[in-house]
Parts: structure tokens; sequence; C-alpha cells
């Protein structure tokens, strides 16, 4: 934790897990866009039901998340310090992209879009449970589960969509330089496999946050019957 | 072949010393011609202050073929200049246009003070090297062959690469957090790759870490900006491979 | 008997060295921690010799006037490091590198000196591969061998075009771990301004801080000079920028003997010059000459058409191109040594020949080559029927796997690409045979001082071959100062620090000062690049690559002249207290306007034409050698080592008498 690499090492490690947990959580958001939401819901409750992943799993996703967030800061900070005069003439953009170089405003922005997608979604989920204790994930008929209802309804402010929409750029901006960062960050650069990384490190991060738009989006077109 | 030439502007940080606060200057400067390398043009500049009674411009310079890693100039906004693979001294004047300006900075990093106008002090990249930049070999009469070990060329020619660093600086200059990790990773992938080096790898690469950031140098965010700007061309699988080293040697050494 | 005395170790050449390691006096290892070594310089020479000493147990105070020591010039080395290994089975021994090398100084180097350096080279390879010095290497992990300069065996080691850089990094990290352990203390951006010599022995020196401007006292018990070679003196050369004179020229003030100046090495593949801006020149590898071919046209209004633009060279003919080396020297052609290549590129040039707008350039063309390995290629890859276009396009790729970074790098200087249009080259003054005369011990005739590398005479004779002078550089360094400084310094561990406050001190610190405020005072109206220009012009033109009577006294005229001017007019902005590049030039030219002087002077003495040293009274008369140099080993083989007795014009010349015991005198043929 004390010098430079292992601090980019951890920074890489956290992020792996966050492109990991990235990923399950699009494929099961992914599943409300077929049939009438019965897959969608029912991998719902079982992550929203299950102990290992509320108890076990949970505390650590938010501790990698927050790690991840306070790190970058951290390293951002430092990262100024290193430089104190600055140049009066700079050309950064002949040399690195502008997603290598804007990590940090990328990441800032997803860490605020964070704040909203837990108010949306997380808070209700933590009232429902262990406020008003009701674990049953069903809707007030007491027959279908709630949670692609919810959904469908939070997909109806066109505002809303409109911020999901552009968070998700931005997390895709933050991903086209993260993903292939991260293996270079714990040490793996091989002239075979790193061109086929960058290119899955590519789809990655156009795919997932287009899908997530694309679901956004669907669900405005389609609302609730 | 009537070659024309250019009329330029030149914006040079002057600074009298350490302890002074610098600023940029303006100079104008006429006939250049393309031919001339960059530091050519700093000459004609330097001769032409002085017959006016004015102090020349203070700037490293040495070998002026791309080799000592003593050039050390931000020109307009890039290390080395707008050339690819090429340091100051081989920069031609060709590569501007009549009428340009030109920003001339000294490399800028905490860890890089400025000596007097466009020299830095970059004595940091010496204790890195200090603390493990060598493979601990006394000199004596009888080493063993140099062919008791066979080295697989392919390694053998990356160590090669990697060892082509002429520790100018230009990585720390160019990185947005002016990291020095290219640099430091020449070194250590070098030795890494060679059997001779392999023996006290783990302290190496440990010692020159410390050392590294204990000059205060920024940290390493993969944006590849070393690379691109690097004369050498010196590659970012160096420092995958100086990460891969630091993590093992972290890892597994004694208490 | 002569003042100077090698001190040969007796014996049979074979065992000369052995029996004098063997029989010299070593200090114990408690004592050698009492005794401080000053080195000055951290080339290969220098840098070695700091690290093997430090090593040894010695306190190493290392001096460089770069911002590190990785920056000396030894890293601009390009070709590679002979080695008598025997690796490629093609009969190299150490006695064939000795011939070699005594043969190819024109017989003007010591026999004694030059059989330890083929002895010692061995070791230095594996010394360095064992530092980490990648060296190129065949598929089955061995090192690689080329044959370079038109030797007859493959003994040369390199690290594609970078293997100076490679071996310097080599001996910077030896240094560097000892800086880490304390054992060598560095000084870089010092730079020595004198030696100080204490009851007629070297016992420290007196340095600037190049960046505070502070005149600083070292006090040591010996003291190495490895400050390179002075190619600089010509103005244009392929050293450094910063490469000078001074730290020898100072040691020659104080006693010790410079032998040979006027032994210079003109490099026949230099970039040439193109206007009066330019500040250095830049060497290509000698290997070039291995493909190209080198023409200039037989007519001039061809030359003037091409100088104007209006023809381009490949439009000329066959008939219409002289191939010069190859009509002169049929036997090696394009690959005659360099000081051959060099003065015949200059004869044409002076003819008015020369392609380029200065009229000092000759054509290298890889025309030929380029069809010869294309052919070849087609052959290779089953294509009979191949078209020329196609020809051409394979024998580009083969130039460009064997020469592909040269090519780069000339199209990035000149911007023509050489694979379209033939390279223009020109001979630049490129190494320095000549220095500090040493003893077998690398001792000058200042007791305590030695003198190691470019900076000292010893090996090359009147002309180097190509790849030994890092050879030279290294053993010197790592096998020959560790052993012979012990013999002097045994007598030295009851010495103690040697104190800077003694009255000699004292004084070498003031003539600094005073040399220094001299110069600020002058306050004139000419830069100093004025004077070295000047300088330069003079010694290029009349001690350059020919050199005759009336040109050498016209040159020790002028040079006279120009030191004069340059003490009243000199104007040197800013203050001596504070970094002040201008000055550092300066006191370095200074130096230079001294040495060109005695460096003439020597070529005036030595009417002979040896090596790198062609006099024009001294050539050829009849036969098939009709025009060629004329060495007179009845009248000059001796070493020049001059001594200073105030003025450089005033040089009393001493002579150390070569003898040739293992090789016969041989006449160079290249017919």
């Amino acid at each position: 934790m004390k010098t430079s690499i292992a601090r980019k090492v951890l920074m890489a490690l956290s992020g792996f897990f966050l492109l990991f947990f990235l990923l399950q959580h699009f494929v099961i958001n992914f599943s409300s866009v077929f049939g009438d939401g019965d897959g969608f819901n029912s991998a719902s409750h079982f992550m929203g039901t299950n102990s290992i992943i509320q108890f076990g799993l949970q505390p650590v996703l938010i501790f990698g998340v927050i790690f991840h967030l306070a790190m970058g800061i951290y390293l951002e900070l430092q990262n100024n310090k290193a430089r104190s005069v600055k140049y009066a003439m700079n050309k950064p953009g002949a040399n690195s992209s502008w997603m290598s170089r804007n990590m940090i405003y990328t990441g800032l922005m997803v860490m605020l879009f964070l704040g909203l997608h837990f108010y949306d979604f997380w808070i209700p989920e933590i009232k429902t449970k262990f406020i008003v204790g009701d674990m049953t994930g069903l809707m007030a008929d007491g027959e279908t589960l709630r949670y692609f209802h919810e959904l469908q309804l939070k997909f109806q402010d066109p505002i809303r969509v409109a911020l999901y929409c552009v968070s998700f750029i931005f997390l895709s901006l933050h991903l086209l330089h993260g993903f292939q960062s991260a293996f270079q960050s714990v040490g793996f650069n091989h002239n075979r496999y790193t061109p086929i990384i960058k290119k899955l490190g590519n789809l990655y991060a156009v795919l997932v946050p287009l899908g997530f738009i694309f679901i956004a989006v669907y669900h405005y077109l389609n609302p609730p019957h | 072949m009537s070659e024309t030439t250019m009329n330029l502007t030149l914006k040079i940080w002057r600074q009298k010393d350490a302890k002074s606060k610098g600023k940029i200057v303006s100079y104008p400067i006429s006939g250049i011609s393309g031919h001339m390398s960059f530091l050519e043009m700093m000459d004609v500049l330097n001769e032409q202050l002085i017959n006016e009674g004015q102090e020349p411009v203070a700037f490293d310079h040495d070998c002026r073929e791309g080799i000592c890693g003593s050039c050390s100039l931000h020109i307009n906004g890039e290390a080395h200049g707008p050339d690819r693979g090429v340091t100051t001294c081989q920069l031609h004047m060709r590569m501007f246009k009549d009428g340009d300006t030109i920003f001339i900075e000294p490399f800028r990093a905490k860890a890089f003070p400025v000596i007097k106008d466009l020299i830095v002090d970059r004595t940091s990249f010496d204790r890195i090297q200090h603390a493990g930049g060598f493979i601990s070999v006394n000199t004596s009469g009888n080493t063993q062959d140099a062919n008791s070990i066979p080295i697989p060329k392919a390694d053998a020619d990356k160590a090669f690469d990697a060892a082509t660093c002429i520790g100018c600086g230009a990585c720390v200059a160019s990185c947005k957090n002016a990291s020095a990790m290219l640099y430091v990773s020449a070194k250590v992938a070098q030795f890494s790759l060679l059997p001779q080096g392999k023996v006290e790898a783990k302290d190496r690469v440990l010692n020159m870490v410390e050392q590294m950031d204990k000059e205060g140098f920024g940290n390493c965010t993969n944006t590849g900006a070393c690379e691109v700007e690097c004369p050498k061309g010196i590659s970012l699988e160096n420092i995958a491979r100086m990460n891969n080293e630091y993590l093992k040697a972290s890892i597994t050494r004694e208490a | 008997m002569s003042v100077l005395d090698a001190k040969i170790p007796e014996g049979p050449i074979k065992e000369k060295w052995t029996n004098h390691k063997n029989n010299i006096n070593v200090v114990n290892p408690a004592n050698k921690r009492l005794i401080d070594v000053i080195v000055v310089g951290t080339g290969l020479a220098g840098g070695s010799a700091a690290a093997s000493l430090a090593e040894m147990g010695y306190a190493v105070k290392a001096f460089c006037f770069q911002d590190s020591p990785r920056r000396a010039h030894s890293i601009a080395a390009q070709g590679g490091i002979n080695a008598a290994k025997n690796y490629q089975n093609d009969g190299d021994s150490v006695y064939r590198l000795f011939y070699d090398t005594v043969k190819g100084g024109d017989y003007r180097g010591r026999e004694a000196n030059v059989y330890r350096l083929a002895e010692v080279s061995a070791n230095i390879i594996d010394q360095c591969v064992a530092q980490g010095v990648p060296f190129a290497r065949e598929y089955g992990g061995l090192l690689d061998n080329r044959s370079f300069g038109g030797v007859l065996v493959s003994r040369t080691f390199y690290a594609k075009g970078q293997t100076g850089q490679q071996l310097l990094l080599g001996a910077y990290s030896a240094m560097n771990r000892q800086i880490g352990k304390g054992k060598i203390k560095m000084y870089n951006r010092h730079e020595m301004l004198d030696v100080v010599v204490v009851g007629g022995k070297a016992r420290g020196i007196i340095a600037r801080n190049l960046i505070t401007g502070s005149i600083e006292r070292h006090s040591a018990h010996a003291v190495v000079i490895a400050s390179g070679g002075y190619g600089n003196v010509f103005f244009l050369s392929t050293n450094a920028m910063g490469s000078n004179v001074t730290a020898a020229w100072k040691i020659h003030k104080k006693g010790a003997f410079f032998a040979n100046p006027c032994y210079t090495q003109i490099h026949p593949t230099c970039i040439p010059r193109s206007g009066d801006y330019q500040s250095k020149l830049t060497l290509m590898s000698e290997s070039l000459r291995n493909d190209g071919r080198i023409w200039v046209p037989k007519n001039k209004e061809d030359v003037e058409a091409i100088r104007n633009g209006s023809k381009k060279p490949v439009e000329l003919s066959e008939e219409e191109r002289d191939y010069y080396l190859e009509r002169r020297y049929p036997a090696f052609g394009n690959l005659v040594p360099r000081d051959v290549a060099s003065r015949a590129a200059k004869e044409r040039c002076d003819a008015g020949y020369g392609v380029n707008q200065t009229g000092e350039a000759v054509f290298l063309d890889f025309a030929s080559a380029i069809q010869r390995y294309g052919k070849e290629a087609a052959t290779v890859n089953h294509e009979p029927d191949a078209s020329k276009e196609r020809i051409i396009e394979l024998g580009a790729e083969v130039i460009k796997n064997k020469y592909g970074n040269l090519f780069q790098m000339y199209e990035k200087i000149v911007d023509q690409n050489p694979y379209k249009t033939p390279m223009m080259i020109y001979p630049a003054v490129h190494y320095t045979m000549g220095g500090i005369w040493v003893d077998y011990n690398l001792m000058t005739t200042i007791p305590g001082c030695y003198a190691a590398g470019e900076a000292n005479f010893s090996d090359h004779g009147a002309n180097r071959l190509g790849a030994s002078a890092l050879m030279q550089g290294l053993a010197d360094g790592y096998f020959v100062l560790p052993y012979t400084m012990g013999d002097y310094l045994a007598d030295e561990i009851r010495t103690g620090p040697i104190p800077t406050d003694s009255p000699e001190f004292d004084q070498a610190e003031k003539d600094v000062r005073g040399i220094i405020d001299t110069l600020m005072n002058v306050k004139g109206t000419k830069s100093v690049d004025h004077f070295h220009k000047e300088l330069g012009m003079v010694m290029w033109n009349n001690a350059g690559m020919a050199r005759n009577e009336t040109d050498l006294k016209a040159a020790i005229a002028k040079i006279r002249k120009i030191r004069e001017e340059f003490w009243k007019d000199v104007r040197i902005p800013g203050e001596a207290t504070e970094l002040n590049s201008e000055l550092e030039k300066a006191i370095r030219v200074a130096d230079f306007l001294e040495l060109g002087e005695l460096f003439a002077k020597d070529a005036l003495e030595r009417n002979e034409s040896c090596g790198g040293h062609f006099r024009e009274e001294s050539v050829e008369i009849g036969g098939e050698q009709e025009g060629e140099a004329k060495r007179d080993d009845v009248n000059f083989k001796y070493v020049s080592a001059w001594e200073w007795t105030g003025d450089p014009g005033e040089a009393k010349l001493h002579k150390e008498e070569l003898e040739f015991k293992d090789i016969e005198l041989k006449t160079r043929s290249y017919k």
C-alpha cells in the first residue's frame, strides 16, 4: 500500500472486481427486455434476498467502489503535486488519448450517477427490506414480484432516462481506458495477447454501456400496461 | 536549389537560477534554414543575444546526435518537439513553418527542478540507479567466460531494446503525472530478462521503486504518453514487466 | 639517456604483463580505504577505472562536466569492441589482434602496451557480459561477432549500432553500485581546471562547480585523467559539443608531456556540412562502405548541374561517374582504410568535384547493392521472372535490414531518401590518437598522475582500427589502472589525508581564479564560438587530412593571432558565480587555442606520412605506390613527447624511440 506500484495494482484489482460486477449487473438487467420480466424478477429476487450476496458480497462491493474512488482521488492529488509548475504550452493530445488522461473526471461522473442510482433503487430496496421488513419481494397484490414493475416505473421520467444515458457514456469513456489499463497495471503485457485484450476491452466498454442505454430507452418506450 | 528561410517567434522560459521566479520571454528570430537542427537554431539565437549584449539562453546539450540524453526541451507542448523517435538535437527546423510561434520550456516535474533557463536537474534519475540499477559483480580478470551462459536471442534482443534508454527524461516530461515508470522499468526489465540479473532481481525492483517514489515522481496511470514521446521507443511492455516483477518480489520477499 | 622512461617490463612480450603484475606492489585492503583517488571523466576509461578502484576499496572521487556520468561521449560509439576470443574459430588470437593493432597504427604505437591490450581484451567481454551488457547474440544464445574495418577475422562484439552506449551504461552501473555504497563520491557538473602538484606528486585538483561557479579544492593521493580526446580543436567534429582538452592540457602545463598531438583520425563516412550554422558532424557507421560505392561525376558540367539541381545523380550513366576508390585502389576498392578513403574524398572535392552546395561531399551509392541483393532475394524467393521494380523492392528490403537505422538517421538529417538517391558523405574529425604521454603503467610524467583512454596516447599509434577505442578505454580502466596504480599507492599508505590548505593548493586556486577573472573582464565584442570557428577553419584547412610545411607554418602564425585576439576581444555575458555556458566554453577554447599550435608544430616536425598523418612532402615517388603515403622508419620511428615551457610554440621535444621486436615493419599497400 505504501508504494506507487502497490497502489496502482490495487486500483487495477478493484477495477477488475467492478468490471465483473458490472457485467453481472448487465446480464440481469438485460433479462428485463425479454418476455414479461419474469427472468428479471426472479434474478433480482435472488440477488436481493440471498444472504451470502446481501451480507457477504454486497459489503465487499461497496467497499470496492469506495476504495476505487478514494484511491483514485488520492492518486490524482499526488500526481498533481508531481508537477507543481505547469507548461505554458502543452499538447497532451499528441501522445495520449482523452480517456486515459481524464479517468478522474469520467470516474467522478460515474460516481455521481451511482448516487442517483442508489437513490433510485438501492435506498428504496433497503427501506422496503430492512426498515419496513418486507422480504417477500411481492407487489401489493401478493402474487407477482415487484422488481420489474418498479424498474418500468422509474424509466417513465424522460429526464432520468436522459441522465442515465449520459452517465453511461461517461462509463464507456472510463472503461475504454480502464479495461486494458488494469491488465497493464497488474503486469500483463504480451505482444500476442495484449492486442486481443485491447479489442475485448473496447468491445466491453462500448457494448455494456450501450446495452444499459438500450435497456433504459426500451423501458421508456414500452411503459407498463 | 535556392532555399527559403523562416522567420519565427520563440517564446522561451527564462529563469536566472533555481531560486528565482521565471517567465516566458519572446524573441523574434529570422533567417532560419530548414536544414538546421533545433539546437543550431538555438545557437543562432544565442549568438544574436551575445552580440546584443544579452545573456544567452542556457540549455543542456552535448553529443548532438541523439544518444547522450542531455538535451531536454519541451517544444510547442511536446518533449523533444513534434517529430517522433528523435531527441531535440535531431529535430530539424523543416518541421516548422515560416511565421510559427514556438514555445520552448524546460522539462517540468517536481523531481526535475530548474537550475537555469531550460536546464533542469535530473540527478533524481541517477539516484534511482544508485539504489539498484546494477548487477553486483566486481571487476576481475577471470569472470566466467562470456559464452558460458547462453541467452535466448529473443530475451537478449528485448533486454537490448530496454537498455537503449538514454535517460533524457522525456517520459517524465510528457506524462501528465510526471511519472518515471518508463525510465525505471527500462533498467529493471533489462536486468530481469538476463540470467545474470535474475540473482538480485527482487531487491533491485523493490529498492529502485522505493527510491523512485522518494524522489517525488507521480504515479503511472497507463496513458502511454511516455512511449509515444520516448526518442528511443522504449515500450510500455517494460512497465508491465516491472509491475510484474514488483508484485512477485513484494509477495515472496523474506520478512 | 632520454628523460622518458616507458618502464616496459623485461621478458618476452607474452609474459611482460603477467610478470609485471606478479612483481609490483599491492596495497593491503585495510589501507586502501585510507587512500583517495580522483578520476576526471566518466567515459569508458574513467567510469571503469572509478568503479574498479572503488571495488578494490580506494576512496574514489569522480568528476564529470555533464549532468550525469552516463552522458560521457563514449556513449556515441556505434560499431563495436574488438576482443581476441576466437569464438568464430577463424584463427584469431591475442597475437593476431596485437599484430593488427600495431600494423593498423602504422607502427607508431608501443608494442608492449598493445600486446597487453590484446591480452586483456577477452576479459573485457567476460566482464561486460557479467554486468548485463546486452551484446548481440545468435539464435543458439551465444555471442555474435562481425568483422569490422577490413580486418580478416570476425572479432568485433556489438550491440546493434549502440555498442558504446551499452558498454558505457555497463561501466555506469558498476559506478552506481559503488556510489550507492558511498565508495565513489560523484561530482557531476564539475569541470577540472587544474591539477595540484605537491612535492613533485599529483595531490589533487581544482574544479569549478558549473552550477554555482564556485571554485573547489579536492585532494587525493593520485589523479587519473580520463577526459577523452581533443577533436573539437577542429570546431566541427563528431565529438560532443562539450568534449574538450582542458583537463589534459592543464596537466600538460604542470609537467605532463603531450605525445603525438598531430595524430588525428578523420572518418570518411560522415554526413556533410549543410551550412555555416553547422555545430557538429554526425558519423555514420563505416559498415556502410561494405555495400556502398563511392563516386563523383567525371565531368565538371555534371557537378555543376547536380549542385544547382538541374540534374539528379541517378540520371548519370555509369560512364559519367568516377568511382575513384575502385579506380585508384582496385584491390581494396571502397574498403580502403579510413585515412585513405578520407584523403581521396578530399582530393576529389578540392579538385572541384564535390557534389553538394558547399562543394564538400561525395556520393555513397547503394543502387548496385540493391540490385545485387534484389536478384539474390528473387532467386531465394523462387521469383525468376521478377520485374525490375520487384528486384529493387526486394533489394531495398535487404538493405533496410542491414542499415535501416542509419538510413533513417540520414533521411532525418538530410531530408533525402537514400534508398532512391545516393547518400552524400564527407570525412570528419573523429578520434585523436595523440594525447598525454604515459609509461607502461599509464602514469604521466607527473608522478601520481595517470592518463587513460583517448586522453592518453598509448595504443593506437598513428591510426586507430575500428572497434579498438572502446577496447582500450575499458582495458585501461578495468584491467590496467587497478593494478598499476597499486604499485604507486603502496608507498602512500602512511601519507594520511592530503590537506587542501597547502601553499600549492592556494596557488593553483589563485591561478584558476586569475584565468576566470581575466576572461570575464575582457568584455570584448565577439562570442567564444566566433574564435572557436576561426581556429577550426585553420586546423581543417592547414592541419587537416593532408599537411605541408608552408601550410603548417602559416597555421602556427594564424593560431597565435587568433589566440591573441581571443584574449583581447572575447565577450562573455553573465557572471562567473553562476551557471555560465559561455564561460565554460571560453575556458575550453582558450586551451584549444594553445593545443592547436602545438598540434601544428608537431605535424610540422614529423616530416613523414604515417597513419592518419599525411605529409605532402613525404610520398612515394615512382613505382606501384606512386603518390601514396611514405612512412620514414629511419628518421621518425619515435613518439614525439612535448614538454611545456611556457608557450606552445616553445614546447620542448622529447623522443621515445619505438622498438619493434615482435613485429616486422612493413609498408602499407592497398593497390
